[in-house]
């Protein structure tokens, strides 16, 4: 659903992503793991079309660039770490902005936009909040309404930077759930994810990028190996097998 | 079933708030009235029901009898008219301005005399009128010559203010058009003294007024203000998706940079007309479209389109009191808009600490 070809971001003389190639099917997640300043973001922003990059991207088999900025924002929904929410914009207000690709320049909602609108509440359960201001929400509250606005947008590709950022455990887990009911639905996603535990339990490949390249890639038993993780976050850590899934615990270096 | 229970449940209510019923009533009702007001006050007493059968009797069909002498006429029609008329064109085009310069620069303090944007067609504009030709025909060149002004104005503005951290916080914008103002008045000052023949028309038209509004001035100004709010009010949803941010809004298909040029070249050259009919009026921009965002709704749906009417009122109410409060002399309207506007931004200053 979404490709990419030796990647390469750059920011003057700084590359922040190297030579990346990653390829996302449809009903597929993939995680970028990585430590900070690894490029995760700057390879998520490429893939929305936010910033200049070399290389390859293709959208459904089509060039990103040849797109134009309407007809991949029809393919690509995309929700920065921290989205702006206006607090005085309801729920409806906002979710409903997310059909902007679809409506003309100039023009108004449609029926159908409304009614798009009204699908991505009811998919995130959020019907009840409808008319209540974005300001009133709690945390998790206000990051469903975010993946609604997203899911409005009606794109096949999700891609999510740092969705659990500053969530509780159980609505961290609550957000990625949602994100895997709609990855089950058939889109396409990709997420950066800082916690490597939660990373390995959802995505179903991840992406160690250590200073903009790709280090390890593979599905959570093969990257999140503890000298993985020791070479690339200068952390120690133990890796444990629970249920099927992979658990990275830290450990504590008492100095013997 | 969780599903087949969310099926039977009645879809919610997705729908833009926009301007409502009784806010757009409420805001053709304020401006009915101002314009009402505004003829009906003066010197010389015309009551208003004789002000609407005059009208009524230009309208062909009605066989409304003409109640005024020539005398009542030519004041109602010739003198009190056109300087309402010119009242609410300034004052909605100033309102609404300034509620899309807050869009587009995401900063609730944005005004187009605070931007020095209104300074920068003023410099324009007094170049135009003092080296350029002052006859008749060349009058319709001063909004052409303030536009210029207010454009170059923006365009520093924006660039000091980028450049000194606006991304980051809302003061560096409006401390670089001060800066702006502060500049273009000096120049304007230093070009004033040079034709101090002129400097009494000058320092007149500089503290603002429609004491010597005419039909003219009307003609030159309406269609300016009529083209840029049209495209103002057109990119009403395009601004509330602009306050998501640059990122967002490009990743939902918009083109920030054409849009953010679209808006700030009508604004501006909307702005440049009123200017240069009406002179400095400060804090229109920021008083009307706060009210409105009180009132009624943030949502620019509803901002821009009530700035527009809100504003037209308002300006021409802020006349009355301007020329009714030292009667039988007048207060410049700069002045009344300042002495109302100040308090306001304080008060907005305040509350929008946190808004970066």
């Amino acid at each position: 659903m979404i490709e990419t070809r030796d990647l390469w971001v750059r920011f003057g003389p700084v590359a922040a992503v190297r030579g990346l190639s990653l390829r996302v099917e449809a009903g597929g997640w993939t995680a970028l793991i990585g430590p900070n300043g690894a490029g995760k973001t700057s390879a998520l922003r490429a893939l929305a079309g936010l910033v200049r990059y070399e290389g390859e991207i293709a959208v459904d088999g089509r060039d990103a660039r040849a797109l134009g900025r309407r007809a991949l924002a029809r393919l690509v929904a995309y929700v920065p770490q921290k989205p702006e929410t206006p607090p005085d914009l309801t729920v409806a207000e906002y979710v409903l902005l997310g059909r902007t690709p679809h409506i003309p320049y100039l023009g108004g909602e449609s029926r159908g936009d409304r009614e798009a609108a009204a699908r991505a509440l009811r998919r995130l359960d959020l019907e009840d909040f409808a008319e209540r201001r974005l300001g009133s929400l709690s945390g998790g509250e206000l990051q469903r309404t975010v993946l609604a606005r997203a899911l409005a947008q009606e794109a096949p590709v999700l891609l999510l930077d740092e969705p659990t950022t500053s969530l509780d455990l159980g609505r961290q887990q609550l957000v990625l759930e949602l994100v895997d009911a709609l990855r089950a639905g058939g889109l396409a996603v990709v997420t950066t994810l800082h916690d490597l535990t939660l990373a390995g339990q959802y995505a179903d490949r991840l992406v160690l990028l250590d200073r903009g390249a790709a280090a390890a890639e593979g599905p959570a038993g093969e990257v999140l190996s503890a000298p993985n993780v020791a070479t690339h976050y200068g952390a120690r850590v133990r890796v444990l097998e629970e249920d099927g899934s992979v658990v990275v615990v830290p450990v504590r270096d008492r100095g013997r | 079933m969780a599903t087949a229970a969310g099926e039977v449940r009645a879809a919610p209510r997705v729908e833009a708030r926009g301007i409502g019923l009784r806010a757009g009533l409420g805001a053709a009702a304020f401006l009915v009235v101002a314009l009402v007001v505004g003829l009906a006050v003066g010197p010389v007493g015309i009551g208003i029901g004789a002000i609407v059968r005059s009208a009524l009797s230009y309208l062909p069909l009605l066989h409304v009898h003409q109640p005024l002498g020539a005398i009542d006429r030519a004041v109602l029609w010739q003198v009190r008219a056109p300087r309402v008329a010119l009242a609410a064109l300034v004052g909605g085009m100033l309102a609404v301005a300034g509620a899309s310069y807050q869009g587009v620069f995401r900063n609730p303090l944005c005004d187009p005399y605070l931007l020095g944007v209104a300074g920068g067609a003023g410099l324009g504009a007094t170049l135009a009128i003092i080296y350029g030709s002052v006859a008749a025909e060349g009058r319709w060149l001063v909004p052409v010559a303030a536009f210029a002004g207010a454009i170059a104005a923006v365009v520093a503005t924006y660039a000091l203010g980028r450049s000194a951290g606006a991304g980051r916080t809302t003061g560096a914008l409006v401390l670089a058009g001060v800066t702006m103002a502060t500049f273009t008045a000096a120049v304007q000052t230093f070009v004033q003294q040079q034709h101090t023949q002129q400097l009494q028309n000058v320092y007149a038209w500089l503290l603002g007024g429609f004491s010597s509004s005419t039909w003219t001035d009307v003609a030159i100004c309406a269609p300016y203000v009529a083209g840029s709010s049209l495209v103002l009010v057109l990119h009403r949803r395009v601004l509330d998706v602009l306050s998501l941010g640059d990122d967002e809004a490009t990743s939902l298909g918009v083109d920030v940079r054409r849009a953010r040029l679209a808006i700030v070249v009508a604004a501006t050259l909307g702005t440049a007309a009123a200017v240069s009919v009406s002179g400095l009026i400060a804090f229109v921009g920021i008083i009307v479209p706060h009210t409105i965002r009180l009132l009624v709704s943030t949502s620019y749906r509803a901002v821009i389109p009530l700035s527009l009417v809100a504003g037209a009122g308002f300006l021409v109410l802020t006349d009355v009191a301007a020329r009714s409060v030292l009667s039988p002399e007048e207060l410049p309207i700069g002045v009344v808009t300042a002495f109302l506007g100040a308090p306001f931004f304080a008060i907005v200053l305040r509350t929008s600490r946190g808004v970066r």
